[in-house]
């Protein structure tokens, strides 16, 4: 047996050889294939997700929704210490102080990162800003979003927080944050496939235990986790509903 | 004295709030706005009743009373007497019928002060069951508060 994993591409691009150190350590863990598949297009990797392509995903809290209510996926465990927040930024000499001096037409710079958007776009609200009223540029990466608020090509820039605070001190310091998020509750999630719940609590508990001995921190530490704790089927729940609340319709 | 502060003193309100469940308790009002924590959500949850079983730290803190004054009370605790009856009316029939409800919430803290909230509820359905409901707010824009102030005084 192959297991088939596949990871949100919204990690920093130098974690990648994390990851394949850490598909490395799990195959000999579990004694069985594990085949680590990357994409860098959040849609492509959904498709592939709904067509039944892959068993374990390392899911970005919006796809999670997507994995366990319509899929029956089953969250296994939650990265330590890691809740998903955005930051909005501008450029630092921008006269914008708040986002609620931002206008209607003002220009956006996001990556197609569902919840770092979501989030974002629920903290231009109080500026009453939408989709409707401001422009979005959409780019490949979160080093992209911070050239484009340098050269003032955007008003303002979109990032995943962890993102935002790998960028070089030399990119930080030409920007100002203007709101940071402090959800705390929604984070990623390593999920598993109806058909191979009988393997749950084996992955889970390896996985728990992986920062107990320093082959798995150093591999963890590649990634740059601190460890895995388990995820109850509730907590799991609870994160989805909020999410829900997250989304207009 | 700071302005807001005479502000506060003479704008104090003794009032008795009555409950849809014919309960009423006496609160003090005041017209001093708190201003909603930047990038935070408020969350909490309730049982089918509408009784406090889940409230976040940012909630604790808006709301002003302690966690475990929290749980187990019915969350008409941060009933404000602005808010007309109306809104709540349609809030529990929306949930109630399994659907997702927004609206702009003006809330009671405990020391008589408020806050005005985006709010969105919705049903927590397991296996099929509602078990109970979870209400996420936001920071709502200044106009929304004011349509919302001017709708709410025709209605009450
Ligand atoms: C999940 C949930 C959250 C609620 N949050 C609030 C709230 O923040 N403030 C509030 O006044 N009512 C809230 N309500 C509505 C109250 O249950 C209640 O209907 C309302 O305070 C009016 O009180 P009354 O029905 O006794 O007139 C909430 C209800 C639910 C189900």
């Amino acid at each position: 047996m192959t297991l088939n994993l596949t990871v949100s591409p919204d990690f920093a691009p130098d974690h990648i050889s994390g990851w394949f150190i850490f598909n490395t350590w799990l195959q000999r863990q579990l004694g069985t294939g594990v085949h680590l598949e990357l994409y860098d297009c959040f849609d492509t990797q959904r498709k592939d997700i709904k067509s039944g392509k892959f068993d374990l995903v390392y899911a970005n809290p919006f796809d999670a929704s997507m994995l366990v209510r319509e899929l029956g996926f089953k969250a296994l465990v939650r990265p330590i210490s890691k809740p998903d927040e955005t930051i909005i930024a501008t450029h630092k000499d921008a006269a914008i102080q708040s986002v609620e001096d931002l206008k209607p037409g003002a220009t956006l710079v996001t990556t197609d990162d569902p919840d770092v958007n979501r989030i974002g776009m629920i903290m231009l609200e109080p500026a009453d800003l939408d989709a409707s009223n401001t422009e979005t540029l959409a780019v490949d990466s979160y080093v992209i979003v911070a050239k484009n608020v340098l050269n003032q090509d955007a008003d303002v820039g979109f990032f995943l927080k962890d993102a935002y605070d790998e960028l070089s001190d030399l990119i930080k310091n030409q920007m100002k944050i203007l709101v940071s998020s402090e959800i705390s509750v929604v984070h990623h999630t390593l999920l598993l496939s109806p058909k191979l719940q009988k393997y749950a609590s084996t992955i889970q508990q390896r996985l728990i235990k992986m920062m107990d001995d320093e082959k798995g921190r150093s591999v963890l530490e590649s990634m740059n986790l601190l460890g895995w704790e388990a995820m109850t089927e509730e907590e799991t729940e609870f994160m989805i509903d909020l999410i829900d609340t997250l989304i207009d319709e | 004295m700071p302005e807001h502060d005479v502000k506060d003193v003479r704008d104090v309100r003794d009032t008795v709030i009555n409950y849809h469940d014919g309960t009423s308790r006496k609160a003090i009002v005041l017209d001093r706005e708190v201003p909603y924590p930047e990038g935070k959500l408020i969350v909490s949850r309730t049982d089918t009743q509408g009784v406090i079983t889940h409230a976040n730290q940012a909630f604790v803190e808006m709301s002003g009373y302690t966690e475990d004054e929290l749980i187990g009370a019915n969350h008409y605790i941060l009933r404000h007497p602005d808010m007309p009856s109306v809104a709540f009316a349609g809030l529990w029939e929306t949930i109630e019928a399994g659907n997702k409800w927004h609206g702009y919430v003006k809330n009671l803290r405990k020391d008589g002060a408020y806050y005005w909230v985006k709010a969105t509820v919705i049903p927590n359905i397991r296996n099929g069951v509602v078990v109970g409901y979870t209400s996420v707010r936001r920071k709502p824009s200044r106009s929304k508060v004011s349509e919302s102030e001017a709708l709410y005084k025709t209605l009450s």
